[in-house]
């Protein structure tokens, strides 16, 4: 057993250029290239200590630790995707040697030549929307609303109010959505493909207002301006659109069969 | 509003974000919903990746990807995604 693993970023074509001269990945390792059946694999060595099993488990709860990865990850997929096609693989895929990234790129070539015909001079553009929530009345004041009937229970009232603070939110939320809907089919006019991220989660994006719309959009390169330019003219007073990218296509990966690639 | 300043070089660039300067948010997003998935008796991390999934739920709901995005009522327990 031996104390080091093989850490898999990125699968290209095998152009036979060789990785761009300096490029290192996770903790400052140099990247290297494994060709096989006419594509080329994009790997680093990593220590199991940090890298195995139960030190991954542990590694990647702890957020710096995450951070670090993920930055090293994406470093080495943008290096790649300057060169032509790319297809970014999972973050901490790790193997036990090269030889198995021989195989594995053997078994599958199929799917990834695929995925890089698919990819091909495009690029993922991403698309976030965010709406405030409308301030709901607040429920200790209550001046808005007409005065309850006076055989009205304190309780009562107070429910009612509650009741249609929920609806008044309910319903700006629906607005917001609805909105959100129509930017995203606008945007997938423009687009090859595009695929739905789930919400951030505030605790990381930092933002307590409602996100109604996390899109990837998978748009040709000679498209992008346009792209840009539909996002722009997007813009609503009531909601926050912002566009990130170009991405290299982590978005749009998955073979066929798979959730990617919803045009 | 904001857009990339590198996204006003295209179409002539092919240059993505800077790495430091992307928000690590979308960048896990990308990462960790997106990419080739290798699954089989190859890597070490086959089990991890579902670690990945799962444990970093409790501290990032983004994992996953592809779900409708529903409503945080913060007011309201219980509606949260998990």
């Amino acid at each position: 057993m031996t104390d080091t693993g093989t850490y898999l970023y990125a699968i290209a074509r095998d152009t036979g250029t060789s990785p761009p001269p300096g490029l290192t990945g996770l903790l400052g390792a140099p990247v290297r290239t494994i060709a096989e059946a006419g594509l080329v694999a994009y790997v680093g060595t990593v220590p199991l200590a940090q890298f195995g099993e139960a030190a991954l488990k542990r590694n990647l709860e702890d957020l710096t630790w995450l951070e670090a990865t993920a930055r090293a990850h994406h470093q080495v997929v943008e290096a790649v995707a300057e060169a032509g096609p790319v297809a970014p693989v999972r973050l901490v895929t790790v193997y036990r040697g090269d030889e198995q990234i021989h195989r594995l790129l053997r078994d599958r070539a199929h799917e990834f030549t695929e995925v890089l015909a698919r990819v091909a001079g495009r690029r993922e553009w991403g698309v976030k929307v965010f709406a405030a929530p409308r301030p709901a009345a607040s429920d200790d004041a209550g001046g808005g609303e007409p005065p309850e009937s006076a055989a009205e229970r304190p309780g009562t009232a107070y429910l009612k109010r509650r009741r249609t603070n929920l609806r008044t939110r309910e319903e700006a939320w629906h607005r917001a959505a609805s909105r959100a809907e129509r930017i995203d089919s606008v945007l997938t006019g423009i687009a090859v493909a595009r695929r739905r991220h789930r919400a951030q989660d505030p605790q990381l994006s930092g933002r307590d207002d409602w996100m109604v719309l996390n899109g990837a959009y998978l748009v040709e390169d000679e498209r992008g301006e346009e792209f840009a330019a539909a996002v722009a003219a997007l813009r609503d007073p009531e909601l926050d659109v912002q566009l990130t990218g170009p991405w290299a296509p982590y978005s749009f990966t998955i073979s066929e069969s798979g959730a990617g690639g919803t045009a | 509003m904001t857009v990339d300043r590198s996204a006003e070089r295209m179409p002539a660039a092919r240059a993505g974000v800077p790495a430091q300067r992307v928000a690590l948010v979308d960048l896990l997003d990308r990462l960790l919903a997106g990419g080739v998935v290798i699954s089989g008796d190859l890597t070490l991390s086959i089990a991890d990746v579902d670690l990945v999934r799962i444990s970093l739920r409790v501290l990032i709901g983004s994992v996953g990807g592809d779900d409708v995005i529903a409503p945080r009522r913060s007011d309201a327990p219980g509606t949260g995604p998990l």
